[in-house]
């Protein structure tokens, strides 16, 4: 089985990428789990046509410790398994540790032994690496890989930059790699080319360039991913591409991150600056 | 009055509990770690958990003990305990020396998200660990289970850091033993030699934790699993897991790290409890039982017929840690006495299970709390409302006891007020012959106190 953890900054499409991939995935016939590292727990929603989970924290809180694999997990698009983390309300508590708990109790429960036959574990990570819970997906014995989506704009490839250095801490001692970036498009100029540079300089790959449309947006606002939605689309092919480059990818690195005045650099030399 | 609070009527409690039935995570981690020999404790964490920790084990066992801190201040809160960690394994293999480093995770540390597996491998890393040495390490974050979790969970660690696997098995045994007294450990071991097996025990607080007074201090007594010994146990040809709650975790990382394969026993507490510990001994270590056991089990028996009168349906409250509860529990069956209320503060379903199996013809109307919410105001709750004739549990029973009128007798973790339970078992049938005293000299007491002058007795 391989792990993947997905990675990026907040807001960049991290759930809607991870979710249309894996349905590529699974139309390929892996058996794949996601897990949903978000107190949003909104991460499995296209997959499962809605936000109907009751998430592992939830369940806690509300069963106490006796809590049943069957109890948390979800059968999504493609029989795919599905389980969402949760958390507190914003401002409340401390999602990280509920990142750690989670995690732990599934390994508890034996969501990842082998006879539950899977190909693949996604999760599905909240915005930042901002604290030590968020980093649990990636500690030594967990995932093994990891994508950061990344698109064309500053804060976004400033944030993939963070996670590597997040990635370079764990990879010294666990056996955790990068595997690529996912440039998710904003149209940004020159777009491919930066972010192809970017990988370059982290030492990795762009793993595929995911193009902006508004297929996407429509097929979310019917809780599906554009292969469940329309499977004839153009961009549903794209991430068809995407699910194969993960799928075929044997390229994983150590990272090395870039100093803040390069990382300027290359925005400026590519970028809309120029 | 002490307790003149308790209301006698129950109401029902969501978020309150009083007078909890269990401490932290760490004081297990703590113990179980000072089974090895030359082992220190580190805490990682803030000073005053582990200044905490160390008071409650050296005041129940009145010994010395010695464990490290990572010393967390807000910095280190925030920006993780990585540093500190690392410095502290240098210090404390420069200048105290140990073999052995078993690092124990604090709430702080754990809710930061400290991955200590990380931290170690990077001091190794850096060269911080000296050749021959270890560091070993367990996750016990407070606000989950009890401080038998915290037990449980560093023995997996003890697991996971030493146990060698081998293709050259060794004509011996695993003996896992679930947090006893340093008097059981030693009582358990001088049962496996009577029955002639070769075994490695671990965790072993004799001679550690009940070391003699020599007039100069020892940093770390004699006492202790050896780290040879420990290595070996992947070599083993077969585990006994003695108590669930404590030992199970650490018998199936064995099982899977090394196929060492284990049986899960009680705590050889009682008659039948202790023969099925000594006939597991004769059936994995392909040995016979010895007369001399059998000769100790037999003047068990004869106690018990001889004093039937005294202990026949005796009502019990009894409170403490599964482990000790459930075979105790079995014991007091078997001595027709009426184990009423059984409360105990360590989570986990099985516990109701095992106790309704263990009671359901014997004392149908026992009553049974286990998990957070399981107190000890619960418990004088269910006394006020129906008294019993024996309180069984550690120094905290005391004010009910009191307050109640209710003999007392300590048992289990911690006691704070009473010596003994470092030095004589109650496992083993020798054990049980203590219990057996124990209880019997506090129903004739109370006899001999009440008793009217015509009804007096000479001769009991």
């Amino acid at each position: 089985m391989r792990k993947i953890a997905i990675y990026g900054k907040g807001g960049i499409g991290k759930s809607t990428t991870t979710q249309n991939t894996v349905a590529g995935l699974a139309e390929m016939g892996k058996k794949v789990m996601v897990v949903g590292c978000d107190p949003k727990a909104d991460s499995t929603r296209l997959l499962l046509g809605g936000l109907a989970q009751k998430t592992v924290l939830d369940t806690l809180r509300e069963e106490g410790d006796d809590v049943e694999l069957e109890d948390v997990l979800r059968t999504g698009y493609g029989n795919t398994s599905c389980v969402e983390s949760g958390g507190p309300e914003p401002g409340v508590g401390c999602a990280g540790r509920g990142i750690i708990t989670s995690i732990n109790l599934l390994e508890q429960l034996g969501a990842y032994e082998e006879d539950k036959g899977l190909d693949y574990a996604f999760y599905d990570v909240l915005g930042d690496v901002v604290c030590g819970g968020f980093a649990m997906p990636i500690r030594d014995g967990k995932a093994e890989e990891i994508y950061i989506v990344v698109s064309g704009e500053m804060m976004a490839m400033y944030a993939a930059n963070n996670i590597c250095k997040g990635i370079v801490k764990y990879s010294d001692s666990g056996g955790v790699r990068l595997g690529g970036l996912i440039c998710n498009s904003r149209k940004v100029d020159n777009e491919k080319e930066m972010i192809e540079e970017l990988a370059k300089r982290l030492g990795t790959q762009m793993i595929h360039f995911v193009p902006r449309d508004n297929m996407v947006q429509k097929a979310e606002i019917h809780r599906k991913t554009v292969i469940d939605f329309d499977s004839t689309h153009v961009q549903a092919d794209e991430y068809r591409k995407l699910a194969k480059n993960i799928d075929n990818n044997d390229m994983f690195i150590v990272p090395k991150p870039m100093a803040i005045e390069d990382l300027e650099k290359l925005l400026i030399d590519f970028g809309i600056a120029n | 009055m002490l307790l003149r609070h308790t209301l006698k009527e129950e109401v029902k409690r969501e978020a309150l509990t009083i007078n909890p039935a269990k401490t932290c995570q760490p004081v297990g981690a703590m113990y179980a770690a000072l089974g090895i020999h030359s082992c220190l404790p580190h805490s990682h964490g803030s000073q005053g958990c582990c200044a905490y920790h160390r008071s409650a084990l050296t005041r129940h066992y009145k010994e010395p003990v010695m464990a490290a801190t990572s010393s967390f201040t807000e910095g280190s809160s925030v920006f993780g305990g990585q540093s500190n960690l690392i410095q502290a394994i240098n210090n404390i293999f420069t200048v105290y020396e140990p073999e052995v480093i078993a690092v124990h995770t604090t709430c702080l540390s754990e809710t930061i998200g400290d991955d200590v597996d990380q931290i170690v491998a990077k001091a190794k890393d850096d060269g911080k660990i000296p050749e021959g040495k270890f560091v070993i390490h367990a996750s016990t974050p407070s606000y989950q289970g009890s401080h038998v979790t915290g037990y449980a969970n560093m023995l997996k660690g003890i697991v996971k850091g030493f146990a060698q696997p081998s293709d050259v098995p060794r004509d011996q045994l695993n003996v896992i033993t679930g947090w006893v007294e340093p008097s059981d450990m030693r009582e358990i071991k001088r049962l496996c030699h009577m029955m002639g097996v070769k075994f490695v025990m671990f965790p072993d607080t004799s001679d550690v934790l009940d070391a003699p007074q020599t007039g100069k201090h020892q940093m770390y007594p004699d006492g202790g699993t050896t780290i040879p010994e420990l290595q070996s146990t992947g070599a083993s040809s077969h585990s006994l897991a003695l108590g669930e709650w404590s030992s199970l975790e650490a018998a199936k990382e064995l099982d899977r790290k090394c196929k060492v394969a284990y049986d899960v026993l009680e705590i050889p507490i009682g008659i039948k409890a202790t023969d099925r510990f000594v006939s597991s001994l004769s059936k994995h270590g392909n040995v016979d039982v010895p007369k001399m056991i059998t000769t100790e089990r037999g003047r068990v028996v004869d106690i018990i017929t001889d004093m039937q009168q005294y202990l026949w349906g005796k009502k019990v409250a009894l409170w403490g840690d599964p482990d000790i509860l459930v075979p105790l529990v079995e014991f007091l069956v078997d001595l027709e006495m009426k184990p009423t209320y059984i409360v105990s503060g360590t989570p986990g379903k099985k516990f109701k299970q095992k106790m309704e199996a263990i009671l359901k013809d014997a004392v149908p109307d026992a009553k049974v709390a286990n998990g957070p919410q399981a107190d000890m105001y619960l418990m004088h709750q269910w006394i006020k409302n129906e008294p019993v004739d024996l309180l069984i549990g550690n120094t905290y029973g005391k004010y009910i006891a009191r307050d109640e009128d209710i003999p007392f007798m300590r048992l289990g973790f911690p006691i704070l007020d009473r010596i003994g339970h470092s030095y004589f078992p109650t496992v083993g049938y020798s054990g049980a012959m203590r219990l057996l005293e124990k209880m019997l000299g506090l129903f004739m007491d109370r006899q001999d106190r009440d008793a009217p002058e015509e009804s007096f007795e000479l001769v009991m």
